[in-house]
């Protein structure tokens, strides 16, 4: 492939928490490149740095060393190379999260539209697309819900439809079909590889859920912060 | 998409507590203010009630209200055919208690001279003093009516009329009555070693005294040279209307003015540390969903655009519930409580620079928190 095709690319990334006596190496020294439509599955066990090399791909998180490329833009060269890290967020990149952060005070709706309206889209068309994608997602019914009455796959469907609301290109999902029962976990992971193709998109997700395994183009594992090919 | 008006709404109930506690707090506050208003608008009542130009008072003395002053009822005369002076009236002032209807009452009785400078600007309900004896007007406050009598001295005097708003510096609510009748008030309340003394008669030759002239001037007539021509009279000093004002609010009610305003800026920091700890609390409890924001891609405008939208909104509504509780109650106060549209507004502007300022507070607080704090889970 060429390389204008890959969107994420990770060299050398190492990540490490505390110093001497408490210091944890969560990553050392990773690479990894994404290219388009690619549908990822990231495995490892519990605290082997999955969530730590989704957040450092979502640059939430410095890494302590290393060099993050995304979308064909270097944003990480041993410190921040962008000071606009948000709207590089909010128009590249959706996250999914282990637990589903959704506003306490919004709407179902709104929690999706809401991405939208800070990207600048009129209302209106904020709550159509808003609306498609929670339908899509077979939650359109509780559309004017609010987050505490949804169930556990709701809440996360909703989720979901918020990462994916202002069409990034790099979504990276912590679990998302861990709060799902299988057929609805199908559902999602289709419309995810479905969305990569279409937009061009590629996808990192971290899961354990072996019965959607096959729903991923490749599986990468973590362990004690390394990959290890398999 | 309005995230300030959306929390707020979310959380409705606890938020109209909120403005409810916030609005009692702005209600004692705007009481504080109206008291203190109303203690200097009451002190000067009585010095204004007259309208007059100069006070003409006994010499070496700073009278009639912040110190006794007593000069012969002659003076009047005297002061009354000086070149610019338009008019000149006497005026006695003493406090009795009488009693009425069960209960004691404390009066500030000023007696006048009808058709001189001296009685009240503006008679609320029933007539003026006629002529005859034993009439007086009163203050509302009194709970007097017109047509009723009350035993002063040895007399018993009819209401004829209603006055609104006079009263001395301590708040006793004053009666008007004639310079005659007040003299004869005078002489019946003196100590009685002075009415054996009068009895004797040596005390008869005395002539009657009263506090103080009051004067109106000929228009474009000069009160410096005026009060300084008086000041060369042996017995005699004399005020400005303004210099009487000054020093009534300087000497008499100075002590009580201080202690309210203490008070009031006692208040007014408790107020602004209670509505800054709840902006800043406010926040804090947001800080999670803060990151959330972050985490979609929130600029900091959107997150402090939430954080001032809701503080302003607090204070204003706690203000207004404040302004509209204090009118309310405003009426039920024993002394006045006097509120300017001036006042309402510096409080305003006092509150929402609390508001800024606390939400300032919050403000740091939000754009400090790491957006990675939303993913603990
Ligand atoms: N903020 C932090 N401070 C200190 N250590 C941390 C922090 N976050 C993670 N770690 C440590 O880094 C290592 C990797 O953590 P990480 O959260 O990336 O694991 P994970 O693979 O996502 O685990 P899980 O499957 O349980 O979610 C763990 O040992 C963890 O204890
Ligand atoms: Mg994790």
């Amino acid at each position: 492939m060429a390389s204008g095709d890959i969107l994420v690319d990770v060299r050398g990334v190492a990540k490490h928490y505390g110093e001497g006596e408490t210091r944890v190496d969560a990553l050392r020294s990773v690479d990894l490149r994404v290219h388009v439509g690619e549908v990822i599955a990231l495995l490892g066990p519990s605290g082997s740095g999955k969530t730590t090399l989704l957040n450092v791909i979502g640059c939430i998180l410095a890494p302590t060393a290393g060099r993050v490329e995304l979308d064909g833009d270097a944003v990480f060269d041993g410190k921040w190379l962008r000071s606009d890290l948000r709207r590089l967020r909010l128009d590249k990149i959706g996250f999914i999260f282990q637990a589903h952060n959704l506003l306490p005070f919004l709407t179902a709706e709104e929690n999706v539209s809401v991405v939208l309206d800070l990207a600048g889209w009129p209302a209106e068309r904020g709550r159509e697309r808003a609306r498609e994608l929670l339908d899509y997602l077979e939650v359109g019914h509780r559309a004017k819900v609010k987050p505490a009455l949804l169930s556990g796959g709701e809440a996360q469907r909703v989720a979901i439809a918020r990462a994916l609301a202002n069409r990034p290109r790099i979504i990276l999902a912590d679990e998302p079909t861990a709060a799902l029962d299988s057929g609805r976990a199908q559902l999602v992971m289709d419309l995810l590889r479905k969305l990569a193709s279409d937009q061009k998109a590629c996808i990192i997700a971290v899961t354990h859920d072996e019965k959607i395994f096959d729903r991923f183009d490749r599986l990468i594992h973590l362990r004690d912060g390394r990959l290890v090919d398999s | 998409m309005n995230l300030a008006i959306k929390d707020i709404r979310h959380g409705l109930f606890r938020f109209v507590l909120t403005c409810l506690g916030l609005g009692l707090l702005m209600t004692v506050v705007l009481a504080m203010i109206g008291i203190y208003n109303g203690l200097v608008a009451d002190a000067l009542a009585v010095v204004k009630a007259p309208a007059a130009d100069v006070w003409v008072v006994e010499a070496g003395t700073q009278g009639p209200f912040a110190e006794a002053s007593s000069i012969p009822a002659t003076t009047r005369d005297a002061v009354a055919r000086m070149p610019g002076v338009a008019e000149a009236g006497a005026i006695t002032y003493q406090t009795i208690e009488a009693s009425h209807a069960g209960k004691t009452l404390r009066l500030y009785v000023i007696g006048f001279e009808p058709g001189r400078p001296g009685g009240p600007q503006r008679i609320a309900e029933g007539r003026g003093l006629g002529r005859s004896h034993f009439e007086l007007l009163s203050d509302r406050k009194t709970g007097l009516v017109a047509g009723e009598t009350i035993r002063l001295g040895r007399d018993r005097f009819t209401v004829v009329g209603l006055v609104e708003d006079a009263m001395n510096s301590g708040g006793d609510p004053a009666v008007y009555v004639t310079l005659a009748d007040a003299l004869t008030l005078q002489t019946a309340m003196d100590p009685a070693a002075a009415r054996v003394q009068a009895a004797r008669g040596d005390g008869g030759l005395r002539p009657p005294t009263v506090a103080a002239v009051v004067a109106r001037l000929q228009p474009g007539a000069d009160v410096a040279l005026l009060t300084a021509t008086v000041r060369q009279w042996k017995h005699l000093s004399a005020l400005s209307q303004g210099e009487q004002e000054q020093l009534l609010l300087a000497s008499v009610v100075d002590r009580a003015r201080r202690q309210i305003g203490l008070f009031l800026g006692i208040l007014l920091s408790v107020s602004a540390v209670v509505i800054a700890l709840i902006i800043y609390t406010m926040t804090m409890e947001k800080l999670k969903q803060i990151a959330t924001l972050k985490l979609i891609g929130a600029p900091d405008r959107t997150i402090v655009g939430l954080i001032v939208q809701q503080a302003l909104i607090l204070g204003i509504s706690g203000l207004a519930i404040g302004l509209a509780l204090i009118f309310l109650v405003k009426d039920s106060f024993p002394r006045r409580v006097v509120l300017e549209p001036f006042n309402a507004l510096v409080l305003t502007g006092i509150i929402l620079m609390v508001c800024l300022v606390a939400s300032g507070l919050g403000v740091r607080a939000a754009l400090k928190v790491d957006p990675a704090t939303a993913l603990g889970g």
